[in-house]
């Protein structure tokens, strides 16, 4: 019980008077920026990052990803009260949340969102746990080749996972490796794609891109959609909660399900959104009331609620322990790592335990703190909603832009998050998935190197990508997962042939 | 990406979504072709010591060009389509009304810095869209830039852009 020893030791390092206080501050600033419009997990801490350059490591990271915890629950507020979704992983929340608020039942679908999310969170974490170290001590074998075939596999996810049409998603991922690619080629010292601009040189970061494609391309389109805020009212009082506690238990084959289905989107990189509606549309089907849905059943908030929590929360793991990240929040929270010059990846296990097994230890604390935060503050939050958008949305331009700038200290970048801007509201009504984009700006530079570095092993044979039997696997599955469109769509087409049986369709 | 410039009259028409489809396949396509182009200068094969700087991007250029090229036939290939309207005139004006302060914002940056710019650009933003009285709007746009300021040129010493007024007080 190595393990559990450090998590313990885990637990002194993030239950001191500071570690506390910032993962408070994390939580409260977490929720505030998952019930603003424009501002969500992703670019809230990229926003943020930059003011943790000069903390330990260790706080800034239980703030960062407190943060993050915050945004998650905060989602929940807006979609059920506003019947608006603060984060793109609380809409599936909005189905049945919301008709729930409007039949005077706000407080129950509250209580019974967080609770789940709670529960998804939880159990995401121990999974983290008992995993991770397994998996880190297992990649401790990896090579570059492994390296290699494990971000394959995570891209060939997407292609395969994702509810976008392939091509998009293909385009939108190649266009995040294409920008990493800007700049200086650190191998060869040759510059790339700069076309003689000296601020080019640089490259283009990844912060700005989330800052832009997440903050400014989400205020456009809240504002084409006119924004009226016309909200319920919400007040939690105890008995409230415990009766929809009383209720939950119930309930616990759904949230079972939708945790399975939160952690396998979240460690291999779907993502808290598309976990959320695979989970609903999954609870739907299964579930005894299920053509009731959409009118207000408490479990169409507990599955989406449950899967999405675990799927942001296991998001962690991979990025943990392989350096990849499962999600763009946690590819924002792997940059942060980066800068703090810790280095992703099973060495951190071995190096830097203290960092690991705090961070591990501040995810069970931060989601019980942000469990009784979220239900006693709620009102608090409904009221910062009702500040007109038109006083929200340029303080939220301002935001955006002076968070851009701390990245760099470069007036470009502000011009930069405009056009990633522009970028995101045009991809996010044209379906082109943000999420591949971003990870494969963050990723682009690991993936080539570790790419190089194979070719250099094999002497520029691509066969060294099927040269053992880990490497040969990893790949294969990347392969699976990238045709999975293809495939999945022939299996449907043999299957209505054989008989109309109209069987659960895999993920699109 | 700026297809919007056939504007006709009438609120209820709009761009298709067909056509900015295709702007924005078009224009991922001319970035592959780009990304290839560049790629290929700098050499895209191999040299003794391993791959060329090229090599990489080259290929992604070529799946780039190769994804946006699918969606742009395939979006040909449907036709008409259903006509769906990408973004009515009435709405892409709303849009404009923040994306284009946005933008003047930014500019205003360079010469003003930021903490003058946001002060006029959040009153501005207040007048136009919510019609506020002036003394809410006053203390909305200079307690937010204000309460910057201390933020981080005073806890955090973070220098932000600042102007001629920043110089006046002796920052």
């Amino acid at each position: 019980m190595e393990d559990f020893s450090s998590l313990m030791q885990g637990f002194t390092v993030a239950l001191t008077f500071h570690n506390l206080l910032f993962m408070l501050v994390g939580i409260l600033l977490g929720v505030l920026i998952g019930v603003l419009p424009g501002l969500g997990g992703a670019n809230g801490v990229a926003i943020l990052l930059p003011l943790t350059f000069t903390m330990p490591p260790t706080s800034a990271i239980i703030m960062l990803s407190c943060i993050y915890w915050g945004a998650l629950f905060g989602g929940a507020i807006t979609s059920i009260l506003f019947n608006i979704p603060g984060e793109p992983w609380s809409v599936a929340t909005t189905f049945d949340g919301h008709p729930m608020a409007k039949s005077g039942r706000a407080g129950e679908a509250l209580t019974a969102a967080f609770t789940s999310s709670f529960i998804g969170a939880l159990v995401a974490v121990i999974v983290i746990t008992f995993l991770a170290p397994l998996v880190a001590r297992f990649s401790l074998r990896f090579g570059p080749p492994e390296f290699f075939a494990v971000q394959l596999l995570t891209f060939c996810s997407f292609v395969g996972l994702g509810k976008g049409h392939p091509a998009k998603t293909i385009a939108a991922m190649m266009l995040g490796f294409a920008l990493a690619a800007v700049g200086l080629d650190t191998v060869t010292g040759t510059l790339r794609m700069t076309f003689g601009f000296t601020d080019l040189l640089r490259g283009f970061d990844f912060l700005i891109a989330v800052i832009g494609l997440f903050g400014i391309g989400e205020i456009l389109l809240t504002m084409e959609e006119g924004l009226a805020f016309k909200g319920v009212h919400a007040r939690i009082n105890p008995r409230v909660v415990f009766q929809t506690w009383a209720q939950l238990p119930k309930y616990w084959m759904t949230a079972l399900r939708a945790t399975m289905i939160g952690c396998w989107m979240g460690i291999t990189p779907g993502g808290a959104t598309p976990a959320s509606f695979m989970s609903y549309g999954i609870a739907k089907r299964f579930s005894k009331n299920g053509e009731k849905f959409g009118t207000g059943e408490i479990e169409g908030v507990v599955a989406p609620e449950t899967a999405a929590h675990a799927a942001g929360t296991s998001a962690l793991l991979p990025m943990l322990t392989l350096g990849i990240p499962g999600s763009p929040t946690a590819a924002v929270l792997l940059g942060g790592l980066l800068i703090w010059g810790l280095q992703p990846g099973p060495l951190l296990f071995v190096e830097q335990k203290d960092f690991v097994w705090g961070l591990i230890a501040s995810m069970y604390l931060g989601n019980i703190a942000g469990l009784i935060i979220v239900l006693t503050t709620v009102p608090w939050w409904a009221a910062i909603l009702r500040v007109p958008f038109s006083i929200i949305a340029p303080i939220i331009v301002v935001i955006c832009a002076v968070g851009a700038y701390t990245v760099h200290n470069a007036m470009l970048d502000i011009v930069l998050m405009l056009v990633f801007g522009i970028v995101g509201y045009l991809f996010k009504k044209l379906d082109y998935p943000l999420a591949p984009m971003v990870l494969a700006l963050v990723l682009g530079d690991m993936a080539e190197s570790s790419f190089r570095q194979s070719m250099l092993l094999s002497h520029g044979e691509i066969s060294i990508f099927w040269s053992n039997g880990l490497v040969g696997s990893i790949c294969g599955l990347a392969m699976l997962m990238l045709f999975w469109p293809v495939i999945s769509k022939m299996l449907q087409r043999l299957r209505r042939s054989d008989n109309d049986l109209d069987e659960a369709r895999p993920v699109e | 990406m700026h297809d919007n410039e056939h504007a006709e009259d009438g609120s209820r028409r709009g761009v298709t979504t067909r056509t900015m489809e295709i702007a924005v396949a078009a224009a991922i396509l001319l970035l592959g072709l780009l990304v290839m182009y560049d790629s290929h200068r700098i050499g895209s094969g191999w040299a003794d010591d391993g791959p060329q700087a090229g090599y990489f991007p080259f290929y992604v250029g070529l799946i780039l060009c190769a994804a946006s090229a699918w969606t742009l036939l395939q979006t040909l290939l449907a036709g008409k389509g259903d006509g769906s309207v990408f973004v009515s005139h009435k709405k892409l004006r709303l849009v404009m009304s923040v994306f284009i302060p946005s933008a003047i914002y930014v500019a205003a940056i360079y010469f003003i810095g930021i903490y003058v710019a946001s002060a006029v650009f959040i009153g501005a933003f207040m007048y136009w869209h919510g019609r506020f009285p002036w003394l809410k709007i006053i203390l909305v746009s200079v307690i937010v830039p204000v309460s910057m300021f201390l933020m981080f040129e005073v806890w955090f010493l973070v220098p932000l852009p600042k102007g001629p007024l920043e110089a006046l007080i002796g920052y």
